[in-house]
């Protein structure tokens, strides 16, 4: 029964993605554009609210079927990036806010009508050191006025609502540097040009990221997630989630390079054969193909503690270094397996592979995955 | 209005399709099975007509658990409930014991005011069963049809049929009829993911030969009007000749061969 809800939303979401054929990427990646048109459509066919409960509105599936849904978006040739985070960020929300706050916002995000997708946590200067966050929201009243700066805030032009992460305590006043951060819920379609500054980065490949500069920005105080000063602790909590969500989508982009590459390597002929018959062509898709399924099993384990309440920090956080390393083996492999070709932007390599080389940095760097390994797992001595 | 769309499970077509040891068939029995592709086409304009007229869709398949897997699809694209032809002894059938099945199986649900097939399967592509299946139950039918306009009130419906020749022609019949569904009359929709939901708690009626009170030379290969012999790949020849001499020579030995051999001047 399992296996056939996963085979129809599969087949669901590559029929949807069909509509979205390379073309439509390659323009978007020329223009820098956001997926507008796809994303409504995925939002529209409901496979955004698969995390969502029932009761608000969504599908009430796992993170294994979400994760299948992301998995086949990025199988497709497409970019989860876009809307991944309309599917996650409402975690937060949906764990640790209130019954006011899910009733008001769940059913609306759910039906696409509000885009939660922005996360704002990254902040120029303290990097993957994420307690050492600069930005302060002290509180006036019922409001809390908050000053700082963000930056790679994905998405922030493309949503109604985003999710911060603030110091409300000064770091000297706690006694752990973890306590005293809070998540607010900010209101974009309010807060920009009153307190809130967004300037586009331009990237590498496609990815509407932003800077945010937060200027005197009031938050009311009933938009504070869960209590004060748990911020970091709730940011912690919905990681497992995202990991997993991460590592489906590199397989996802894994399988798109080894399927593409293995049709070429079949059917591009030079020295009179495919050059698919050497074994310096069909051993790297070989190997890649090895190392996506085995990425695979480690995620398809991951997924299956989580959906049981099982703790998975270890295996999410495994899942995610497998598959984006294997994600990016495969795109190093498809651009080698079509040359010149690899290159030019009509075959689309060239794109995937920019776009599979974020994972090794974001929304987690490879270093930082090692460092919890060690640290966690291996018992070895904390290296930062 | 009610209507019954007629849906035939068949290997996926990016498969590798490898003949079976008694080279009467291939080898299914690792492959993944989708639905025939027009059949989609005639289930989408069934869920139109659904949605324009009222009523309800029926999806039917006879088949092992690929036909399961289809209906399912089928539950999930919008039909309200499914009927599965699922017995051993239906194996082996062809065109015509599928119709006379079929048949029984829409008679025994209380007959459709519109049923719909696939112009041709995409594995026989005979485009047989649809027309018999009309015949069984006795109702009329358009095959090729390229458009559908229904009109319940009257109890007729109007079909576009594609001609050769890039002409089409217009033809009325009475309710209940058959159509068969031509390719790209339409855009087949997606599942939503609330479709897929949805489809786990949908009906699916599961009949054996029994149920349909057939008897077993009814059925399956005993019920079967032709057997298949042999399935084959067909030999690939290719012969070249390279004609000699000069360009004015080569081209009179070219003129002279189009006209005595290939007979095409
Ligand atoms: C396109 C894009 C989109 C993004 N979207 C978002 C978003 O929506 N919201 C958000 O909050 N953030 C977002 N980010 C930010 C992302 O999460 C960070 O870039 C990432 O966490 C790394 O932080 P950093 O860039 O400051 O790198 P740094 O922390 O400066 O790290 C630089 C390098 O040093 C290594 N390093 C640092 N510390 C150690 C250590 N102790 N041991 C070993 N190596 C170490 C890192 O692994 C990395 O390789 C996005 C980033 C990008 C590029």
């Amino acid at each position: 029964m399992q296996t056939e809800l996963h085979e129809s939303l599969r087949k669901g979401v590559r029929e949807l993605c069909a509509r979205f054929p390379d073309p439509y990427w390659r323009e978007l990646d020329a223009q820098r554009a956001y997926p507008t048109a796809f994303v409504k459509t995925l939002t529209e066919a409901g496979y955004l609210a698969a995390l969502i409960p029932e009761e608000y509105g969504g599908a009430g599936l796992h993170i294994t079927e979400a994760a299948i849904i992301l998995e086949e978006i990025n199988r497709a040739g497409c970019n989860s990036g876009a809307c991944h985070a309309q599917m996650y960020i409402m975690g937060t929300l949906l764990r640790h806010g209130n019954v006011e706050q899910k009733r008001r916002y769940l059913p609306k995000i759910a039906n696409g009508e509000l885009r939660l997708q922005a996360f704002g946590v990254s902040e120029p200067t303290t990097g993957s050191d994420t307690t050492q966050l600069k930005t302060m929201a002290v509180r006036k009243g019922d409001k809390y006025v908050v000053n700082g700066q963000k930056v790679w805030i994905s998405r922030a032009e493309h949503s109604d609502l985003m999710l911060m992460i603030a110091r409300t305590t000064p770091v000297e006043q706690v006694k752990k540097r973890s306590e005293g951060l809070s998540v607010l819920l900010v209101d974009m379609r309010e807060a920009v040009g009153h307190g809130i500054a967004i300037r586009p980065i331009r990237t590498m490949m496609n990815h509407a990221t932003t800077e945010l500069f937060i200027d005197d920005l009031e938050v009311p105080v009933e938009n504070l997630i869960g209590e004060e000063g748990k911020g970091f602790k709730y940011l912690l909590d919905g990681l497992n989630a995202e990991r997993i969500l991460i590592a489906a989508e590199c397989i996802g982009d894994g399988r798109w390079f080894v399927e593409r590459a293995t049709r070429y390597a079949k059917e591009r002929v030079v020295f009179g054969r495919p050059i698919g018959q050497n074994q310096g062509i069909q051993f790297p898709i070989a190997k890649a193909h090895v190392h996506v399924e085995s990425a695979d099993l480690m995620r398809i384990r991951a997924a299956e503690l989580f959906d049981n309440g099982q703790p998975c920090g270890p295996e999410a956080n495994m899942a995610k270094l497998l598959a984006a390393d294997a994600s990016w083996e495969a795109a190093n492999m498809a651009v080698q397996t079509f040359g010149g070709f690899g290159f030019a932007e009509e075959y689309d390599v060239e794109r995937k592979f920019r776009e599979t080389r974020l994972y090794q940095v974001a929304p987690v760097s490879t270093n930082l995955i090692l460092s919890f390994i060690a640290e966690h797992v291996l018992g070895l001595p904390r290296s930062y | 209005m009610k209507i019954i769309s007629c849906i035939k499970p068949v290997p996926d077509p990016a498969s590798r399709l490898v003949i079976n040891e008694t080279k009467t068939w291939i080898k299914d029995q690792d492959l993944t099975f989708v639905a025939s592709e027009a059949d989609n086409y005639a289930l989408e304009e069934a869920l139109r007509l659904k949605e324009k007229h009222g009523g309800e869709v029926v999806v039917i398949s006879m088949g092992g658990e690929e036909a399961a897997r289809v209906l399912r699809s089928g539950l999930a694209m919008g039909a309200d409930r499914a009927i599965h032809l699922f017995d051993e002894k239906f194996k082996g059938a062809d065109e015509f014991a599928a119709a006379e099945a079929l048949a029984e199986a829409i008679r025994k649900d209380g007959g459709a005011d519109l049923i719909l097939t696939g112009v041709q399967s995409d594995d026989l592509g005979t485009g047989m069963t649809g027309v018999m299946l009309a015949e069984f139950l006795g109702i009329g039918h358009a095959t090729v049809v390229v458009g559908v306009e229904a009109n319940p009130d009257a109890k007729t419906l109007r079909a576009k049929r594609e001609l050769e020749g890039g002409m089409n022609e217009t033809v009325e019949l009475p309710v209940p009829a058959l159509l068969t569904i031509q390719f790209g009359i339409n855009q087949p929709r997606y599942a939503s993911l609330k479709g897929i939901m949805a489809a786990k708690k949908k009906e699916m009626k599961v009949l054996a030969a029994a149920d349909l009170g057939l008897a077993d030379h009814q059925v399956g290969r005993a019920g079967a009007m032709y057997e298949v012999k042999e399935v084959l790949i067909p030999e690939r020849k290719s012969r070249v000749e390279i004609l000699t001499g000069t360009p004015e020579e080569a081209a009179a030995k070219l003129v002279e061969k189009l006209r005595k051999e290939a007979k095409v001047l």
